[in-house]
């Protein structure tokens, strides 16, 4: 109880140190946002008076605490580019992003798991073999390449879905998760490769301990002693990684959003560092950088959970 | 399991020689001029006079690859070493004097790690404006936290080691301690983290520039050349498929390698 409190404080520090963080860089960017706001109605005395009006010539921790307060209470400021608040030139993006997202590292769960079960236990077996040398290969595919393989094969040459025909998920929920299971798929599959990797060595390097003799002793199979005994222990270094490859499958999505063409954050934030349309920018990395952090700290807080050497200290 | 470890770094060994081997004999000579265009060329898929066939301006593409898996090694090999010595300097001294300094750059060093790679690239991409150049110290910045903590954690536990009281014995002065002494004792340890920390900068550079963010036209680079492969996949899928299995196989020699060199090391 004691851990979790400690690690809530960290995670609230770690949330305001970042929303501060990534408030300040944008305060440095050279460039007044008024220019871009008025284009070509510019004139000193309007932006002058825009100034005033958006609060710009206040005290830069006031801004921020004003920011922080309306990002909190979900008012997330005004874009640059697009005219109107950021929270409209969002709407439905976060969606297409999370489901993509969670799709993927689901898939990268249903992979792995069973996988590198199954390789320890037929260890240096034909299939283990043959999974091992293919484990290094797949990791070394950056996500978008294999997108673009999915889009060739499974698009051009298979027409299992047509690239670039995005189904939003209001006009049709089965047909946008089934666009999604390409792109996640892509995210998934080096990130499987190493979970996998790493759930087989956790398993293999347990089989020598001395618990396992003793369960051996008492007359399990190798299947059952890693069910009943090995993989309690072998999946705690697991559980945490699956956690922390979040991070990476968000910033994965981020990039193959724009294979295939997902009208995501990920898009979005593309889109507006382009137009250096700052607030939304900004507004996106917080709310990813957030997520991210939460779920770190919902990786330690489990496996102290299912650590029974903490949970019951 | 000696015997696995080094077949991991001898398939590591060649594939890299093999990558360092055609991105050197790149930078003298390539079949053709990487930006030479050719109205009658264009999209040949590949025949005897172009390998890997030719892009939508008639460029031949196994001298654009080569080109830009050269671009890409470079930039790589110099984030790296951007994030390594500055990495060196912060992680040798936050290791070897401790103290509350030490705290607060780890903990920052943390959230800097907890933070989607890519992400922060970006967010540092529209402060800095995008480029090579920008792209290189951008990435660069990104790595000094995952080398300062390797380096860290192994000059923290060196440093009270017996050679290190001998050192001091002799009169040896803390830098002279530092850098002569213990750094080259870390070194072994170090060696896979740069590799995985190439890998990881050769995947970034590649999606920055998949992104246009990272390296601009005219200049090559194999994410861009996967940018404007997209675009022709159904008419020259190869021209793809050159790109994308140039940056696998850089990958995936350095891969391969850090793993040959951590299990040794690991085990002995």
């Amino acid at each position: 109880m004691r851990y979790i409190l400690k690690k809530t404080g960290v995670l609230l520090i770690t949330l305001l140190l970042i929303s501060l963080l990534a408030f300040l860089a944008f305060q440095i960017v050279p460039g007044d946002p008024t220019t871009k706001l008025l284009g070509s109605e510019y004139s000193p005395e309007r932006a002058a008076a825009l100034r005033e009006e958006m609060g710009l010539n206040r005290n830069v921790l006031v801004r921020y605490v004003d920011w922080l307060t309306g990002f909190v209470t979900g008012d997330l400021g005004v874009s640059y580019s697009y005219g109107m608040g950021v929270r409209q030139v969002m709407e439905g993006k976060g969606v297409v992003t999370a489901a993509l997202s969670l799709m993927a590292w689901l898939l990268v769960i249903a992979i792995s798991i069973p996988l590198g079960i199954t390789l320890a236990r037929w260890q240096g077996g034909r299939l283990d073999r043959a999974c091992v040398a293919m484990n290094q290969v797949f990791m070394a595919i950056p996500p978008f390449f294999l997108g673009i393989l999915f889009t060739y094969i499974f698009g051009l040459v298979l027409h299992l879905f047509v690239p670039g025909g995005f189904i939003s998920p209001q006009s049709s929920f089965w047909g946008f998760l089934g666009y999604l299971a390409f792109p996640a798929l892509a995210i998934a599959i080096p990130k499987a490769a190493m979970v996998t990797k790493l759930l087989r060595s956790s398993i293999i390097n347990q089989m020598g301990e001395n618990y396992v003799r003793t369960a051996y002793s008492r007359g399990n199979s190798r299947w059952g002693v890693i069910r009943g005994h090995v993989l309690r222990n072998a999946i705690l270094p697991v559980v945490t990684f699956v956690a922390m490859t979040l991070a990476d499958i968000v910033a994965g999505s981020i990039i193959v959003e724009q294979v295939f063409a997902l009208p995501g954050l990920g898009r979005l934030l593309l889109a507006s560092i382009g137009n250096r349309d700052y607030p939304v920018v900004q507004c996106i990395v917080v709310i990813i950088a957030f997520v991210v952090v939460f779920m770190n700290y919902l990786a330690d807080v489990v496996t102290q959970y299912i650590d029974p050497r903490v949970r019951l200290a | 399991m000696k015997i696995k470890h080094n077949k991991n770094f001898t398939a590591g060994a060649v594939i890299t020689a093999f990558m360092l081997a055609v991105i050197l004999i790149g930078m003298v000579w390539t079949p053709y001029d990487p930006n030479a265009m050719s109205g009658k060329d264009r999209m040949l898929s590949p025949c005897l006079a172009h390998p890997l066939g030719t892009d939508n301006f008639g460029r031949d593409i196994l001298s654009r690859v080569v080109e830009g898996a050269g671009a890409t090694f470079i930039i790589a090999a110099a984030t790296v070493a951007i994030g390594l010595v500055a990495g060196l300097v912060i992680g040798g001294l936050t290791g070897y004097y401790g103290g509350w300094l030490d705290e607060v750059i780890m903990r920052f060093n943390d959230a800097v790690a907890a933070f989607p790679s890519i992400l922060l690239a970006l967010v540092l991409i529209a402060l800095f404006g995008s480029g090579k150049y920008n792209i290189i110290l951008a990435l660069g910045l990104l790595f000094i936290p995952s080398f300062a903590r390797v380096v860290r954690s192994e000059v923290a536990r060196q440093k009270s080691l017996d050679y290190v009281a001998g050192a001091r014995l002799m009169g040896a002065g803390d830098m002279r301690i530092l850098f002569l002494h213990i750094l080259p004792n870390i070194i072994p340890v170090l060696l896979p983290s740069v590799a995985i920390g190439f890998n990881n900068a050769v995947l970034a550079e590649a999606s920055m520039s998949y992104l246009s963010v990272g390296v601009q036209p005219p200049d090559a680079s194999l994410g861009r050349m996967l940018n404007e492969a997209q675009g022709y996949l159904l008419t020259a899928p190869w021209y793809a498929l050159s790109a994308g299995v140039a940056i696998i196989l850089l990958v995936l020699g350095f891969g391969l390698l850090s793993e040959g060199m951590g299990g040794e090391y690991g085990a002995a």
